[in-house]
């Protein structure tokens, strides 16, 4: 099943010089094994590829049940020096959230995941 | 039931909300007052004032913002802490104490300050004594830019704040603390922290972080059920009620606007987040994925279970250093095909920069409404927009290749492509570069000073 990523999960994201971190965060508890199962590092890099210069770092905080991950090389050099609109980051947050996920059936409908077909167009 | 400390924040960034640090000592009960001015780049601004003013080079906005929470200071003991000395935290003194002697309450500030964090000066001697001051992100040792080097502060904790207060000090004035133990610091202060008990100071740490940016964990900012956040016009900032234990909750005060829920505060949580497991300050080096959070009722967070490890023996220097200019100017393209007419324009001006023998180090082209903020994920939408904005920005080591770019722009409005406006702003503006530095440096080089008059 297709999940859009906007439906299961919130996100900020900020800066440290050219690297901008997206948090992501489960709306729910127990879509927080999903986000942690499907949103690898490679989805992730692969959803920035041309738009970062640089790799992607991701952690995981059960605790929180949210992911954080590092885009290297986001900023156009970060701070003073970028000639972005969004030069410090803050609107990565809904650009990750733009993605799309496939999540096996049974593993969609045991968590109870809203099908991205729901909002599609 | 135990005793509570309560710490407001009321300024997230030198900018902030002018009406917040009063509505945070008149909302409602509160001991502490944080408010965090420095930003990065800040302490560049700030060293570049001072030389043209040798009594200038800290956050002028405090001077009004003690006033409007003079009469809270000086009848409810209500304790003020701040990073807005900036570059010079005994000239923000004498500011402050000038507004007070003004306001008729000559004796009833009582200021800490708090030096030692300016390393400008010591620059060359550290050098030459072989620390190499390497970027964190580049790895290049800083002998790369030294002559173009404008600032340099080292990033101090919560040890000279503690001292200041333990001092009986009411208005605590520093350069660059870290934003964090602007908040820590009060708490360690009242609960009688040692400098190893790693889990409280970490957790104070974690409190401080969740409200330095002020508003942002209390509902402004927030993308979590952003509709329904309450009353954002009156938003409340956020207040930590800490424990001697090293839990705490965050809330607001009563009747405010805004919202402080588990999802509010885990937004602020993960913000500007690097590596959760090792949150790096002067004094602690705290785990994030040891908070646990509970909702514990109406706009209150409870916040426990945090960990922290020893400090390192390094504190962070953040350098500013001049790195050349920049301009950015904008032009509105409108319908019908705005996005066309924006892209037209945008190669004209390229051939037209390419025939004048213009060389940049990076020219930046945007089309805002289409893809300036999230590129080509954001599909093709714009092709159907009601008007695009023409951003396009320079950046190059000669001002004056950046100046004559600035001349370029606006001749469009007359001999580019048509359905064009938005140019009111005029010519933009070339702007030097300060950019950022950072680096480590022995703890053991830098001393802290304080001063309490």
């Amino acid at each position: 099943m297709r999940v859009r990523l906007v439906d299961i999960a919130h996100a900020r994201s900020g800066d440290k010089g050219d690297t901008a971190n997206v948090g992501v965060i489960a709306l729910r508890p127990e879509w927080y094994p999903v986000l942690a199962a499907h949103l690898t590092r490679e989805r992730v890099a692969r959803h920035f590829d041309g738009i970062i210069e640089g790799g992607v770092e991701r952690y995981e905080l059960p605790n929180l049940r949210a992911l954080n991950f590092l885009l290297h090389g986001a900023l156009d050099g970060g701070g003073t020096l970028s000639l972005k609109t969004d030069a410090q980051g803050k609107v990565f947050s809904t650009a990750l959230l733009r993605m799309e996920l496939e999540v096996p059936d049974a593993e969609a409908r045991t968590a109870g995941l809203p099908a991205a077909s729901a909002h599609g167009p | 039931m135990s005793r509570t400390v309560r710490v407001a924040g009321g300024q997230g960034f030198w900018g902030d909300w002018p009406e917040a640090p009063r509505r945070q000592v008149e909302g409602g009960p509160v001991d502490y007052l944080m408010l965090d001015y420095l930003a990065e780049v800040t302490m560049s601004i700030l060293q570049k004032q001072k030389e043209r003013d040798p009594a200038m080079g800290y956050a002028r906005d405090f001077v009004d913002a003690m006033e409007s929470v003079l009469t809270a200071v000086a009848e409810r003991g209500v304790k003020v802490i701040a990073n807005a000395g900036g570059v010079n935290p005994e000239a923000c003194a004498d500011a402050v104490q000038a507004m007070a002697v003004a306001a008729g309450r000559a004796g009833a500030l009582r200021i800490g300050i708090v030096t030692g964090d300016n390393l400008l000066p010591r620059i060359d001697a550290l050098l030459a004594a072989g620390h190499e001051l390497r970027n964190m992100d580049t790895g290049e040792p800083l002998s790369v830019v030294r002559d173009r080097v404008i600032a340099a502060n080292a990033y101090i904790g919560s040890v000279p704040i503690v001292e200041a207060l333990a001092r009986g000090a009411n208005v605590v004035i520093t350069g660059r603390s870290t934003d964090t133990a602007l908040t820590m610091a009060p708490l360690r202060h009242e609960f009688g922290w040692g400098a190893t008990e790693w889990d409280k100071l970490a957790a104070g740490i974690i409190a401080g972080h969740i409200i330095e940016c002020g508003a942002q964990c209390s509902g402004g900012n927030c993308l979590h059920d952003w509709r329904n956040i309450p009353a954002l016009a009156d938003v409340g900032y956020p207040i930590v009620e800490g424990s001697a234990d090293g839990t705490f909750v965050v809330t607001k005060h009563a009747g405010t606007g805004g919202r402080v829920s588990v999802p509010t505060v885990t937004e602020q949580l993960v913000y500007e987040m690097g590596d959760p497991h090792a949150y790096i300050t002067p004094d602690v080096v705290a785990d994030f994925t040891s908070i646990r959070l509970e909702d514990a009722g109406p706009d209150r967070v409870r916040v426990f279970g945090i960990t922290g490890s020893p400090a390192t023996d390094k504190l962070k220097v953040s350098i500013a250093y001049k790195s050349g200019y920049k301009a950015v100017g904008s032009l509105v393209y409108a319908w019908p095909d705005a996005l066309e007419k924006a892209q037209l324009a945008d190669r004209v001006l390229r051939e037209r920069l390419d025939r004048l023998g213009l060389r940049f180090e990076k020219v930046l082209s945007e089309f805002v409404g289409a893809s300036a903020t999230h590129g080509p994920l954001a599909g093709d939408a714009g092709r159907h927009a009601p008007e695009v904005q023409y951003r396009i920005g320079v950046r190059g080591a000669d001002r004056k290749q950046v100046e004559r770019f600035t001349r370029e722009i606006i001749p469009l409005v007359l001999n580019g492509p048509p359905s064009v406006t938005g140019f009111a702003g005029g010519r933009p503006k070339v702007e030097e570069i300060v950019a950022y530095w950072p680096a480590l440096v022995d703890k053991s080089v830098v001393q802290t000073h304080v001063e309490v008059r």
